[in-house]
């Protein structure tokens, strides 16, 4: 990746930040540190990689994406919202009375929504269905999957699995967003998913492990996965819960709490350093 | 007329599979390690690379069809009732019914008709369980004939559905030749003015017996057939029920959820008028003989007659 491509995908993915920010402080509520966390990938997907278009955002060989873990939607709602998909104007009202954004996303209510999510387990499912329609149909789009460590705890991702790998889904790629937190504290404390690069790997995936926050390593395993035949591809992405704003950074209690007036301010001064020192 | 040869509406459905799927290239069917009892083995047969086995994973199956409804295709999935409805209650709520998704399900073994197998496979709930879901279509039809037009009908709307089909195989009682199927839209089988029973799925056939030899006893009971649950046909029910002032439902299902209660939702709020609610008892199933099964619980057509009489004289 060209230095000036990949400071491009940083600052964008600063800005994912601010707007994540922005809409959960203005909603009151909402899930900030799996947000930041997954902000990257969802960068890299909507700005360099996925063939999408915000004026036509139901076109049908279109790449998909599909945010299993629904409720970090803020990060998503500022991807689409800057890719030009709606105006940010509605980030500012996102989980109010009438607002288009919901609290977890609604394919039938906000264009470039693929599919509707937040019940957790459920968007690897849906992912495979978009996949084999392809493969069906011989369309050459691909379909994105994100789901979050915790996650990974729901038995529906493994009958998916089992489901992607038996169908030979090589147009199927899953991110895990693996933070390492869940709302009852570490992943590993509260049921320990252990060897999951091992667990994948025996349901027949190929299996990337990369840092997340890293545009040339995201690079580079899409590329991989989209160069793997006959069996799906998982990049499990080892990330920073809240990463970007240091006293989200790490800590279980941001994954479902608003900052509050004194916290925005800290988090937004943060982030806007941040895009600040990228643009000089 | 109706043949005599009976047969399940399970394989009345896979044959309609079949038969949509000659015109239709979208059609994408979806079962979960039951083919050979869902029928859907008959569609498997015939277009075997748009038949997708998901193995005992019915909570994915049903994700699975979201996602190909995502893309323009029309998937059936189907499974025992049990679990489509059950065990997959929540992906059908969230994954198609949130999204509005052109997603069909199809439920078969509903009901203590089930028999041997017992209580944990008799869905006595999946009506009930179906309705609650904002914009699902709930489709319980009673013969061949009626499972053939409402699977098309099925295909021709666009949206989520639930079709119930029954394990037992059954006597048509409909006329091929003079038979419409439409969504919403229940059937009158016999004129009355006494009292009106409303049946739904595998007794109807039972209830219609049960009606004509009540009528030849000199009770004019109206039957109507209701094979859509929701939508539900509210014009001929606040018209049977001033017309006749009584009303008995009649349903292989819980009287909790089922046809029963969304018939008395319907005079409550327009006509109100008895509505006596005849059906499996709040009470769970046993193994046994599915006709022995049925007359246990009061469905068949003697044990219809007796209780439809008792009903209309109180």
């Amino acid at each position: 990746m060209e230095k000036s491509e990949l400071l491009e995908l940083q600052k964008t993915a600063c800005k994912v930040r601010l707007w994540t920010i922005e809409g959960v402080f203005n909603a009151k509520s909402g899930h900030p540190g799996g947000s930041l966390s997954a902000a990257d990938i969802m960068t890299y997907l909507y700005f360099k990689e996925m063939n999408v278009d915000p004026a036509d955002p139901k076109k049908p060989d279109r790449d998909r994406f599909v945010l299993s873990k629904g409720h970090c939607c803020p990060a998503l709602y500022a991807a689409l919202a800057l890719k030009g998909y709606f105006s940010t104007d509605e980030i500012k009202v996102l989980r109010h009375i009438g607002a288009m954004l919901q609290g977890h996303p609604d394919m039938k209510g906000t264009p470039g929504v693929d599919m509707s999510s937040g019940s957790l387990g459920q968007g690897v499912s849906a992912a495979c269905g978009m996949a084999l329609s392809a493969k069906l149909s011989s369309q050459d789009y691909r379909v994105y999957a994100m789901l979050g460590d915790g996650e990974c705890e729901e038995g529906q991702v493994w009958e998916a699995a089992m489901f992607a790998s038996h169908y030979k889904l090589d147009n199927l790629t899953l991110f895990v967003d693996f933070n390492g937190l869940q709302i009852d504290g570490t992943v590993a404390d509260v049921a320990g998913l252990s060897d999951l690069q091992g667990k994948f790997a025996s349901f027949g995936f190929e299996v990337i492990t990369i840092d997340g926050h890293d545009f040339c390593a995201i690079e580079d395993a899409v590329n991989k996965a989209k160069s793997t035949k006959d069996k799906p591809t998982v990049i499990i992405a080892n990330t920073i819960k809240g990463k970007g704003v240091s006293f989200m950074e790490n800590q279980v209690g941001w994954h479902g709490k608003a900052p509050n007036a004194d916290q925005y301010k800290i988090a937004m001064d943060e982030l806007n350093a941040q895009l600040k020192a990228m643009e000089a | 007329m109706a043949e005599s040869k009976k047969i399940a509406t399970r394989e009345s459905f896979g044959m309609a599979l079949c038969e949509l799927a000659k015109e239709h290239d979208d059609i994408v069917v979806l079962d979960a390690d039951l083919a050979a009892a869902t029928k859907t083995e008959i569609f498997k047969k015939a277009y075997p690379d748009r038949f997708f086995d998901c193995g005992i994973a019915e909570g994915n199956m049903i994700g699975v069809a979201a996602g190909l409804a995502t893309a323009g295709k029309v998937p059936f999935a189907a499974s025992f009732a049990m679990f489509a409805t059950g065990r997959a209650y929540e992906q059908v709520r969230n994954s198609v019914g949130y999204p509005h998704l052109n997603v069909k399900i199809a439920g078969s073994h509903a009901g203590i008709s089930v028999g041997e197998d017992g209580a944990t496979h008799q869905c006595c709930e999946d009506l009930a369980l179906m309705r609650t879901i904002p914009g699902m279509v709930v489709l319980n039809p009673a013969d061949h004939y009626e499972m053939i037009e409402a699977t098309k009908a099925a295909y021709a709307y666009d949206g989520p559905v639930y079709i119930r089909l029954g394990r037992l195989a059954i006597e048509s009682f409909n006329d091929p030749d003079n038979y419409s199927f439409e969504i919403g839209k229940g059937i009158t089988l016999e004129e009355g003015s006494d009292v009106t029973v409303i049946a739904t799925g595998l007794v109807v056939n039972e209830a219609l017996k049960a009606v004509r030899a009540l009528k030849e006893k000199g009770l004019s009971v109206r039957l109507i057939n209701m094979h859509t649950i929701k939508p539900i046909d509210k014009d001929i029910i606040i018209k049977a029920a001033k017309e006749t002032g009584k009303i008995i439902t009649v349903e292989e299902h819980n009287i909790i959820g089922g046809l029963g209660e969304a018939v008395a939702a319907v005079t409550a709020e327009n006509c109100p008028v008895p509505v006596y609610r005849v059906g499996v008892e709040d009470v769970f199933g046993h193994s046994g003989p599915a006709v022995g099964l049925l007359a246990e619980f009061g469905l068949d057509a003697a044990g219809l007659e007796k209780k439809i009489a008792e009903l209309a004289a109180k």
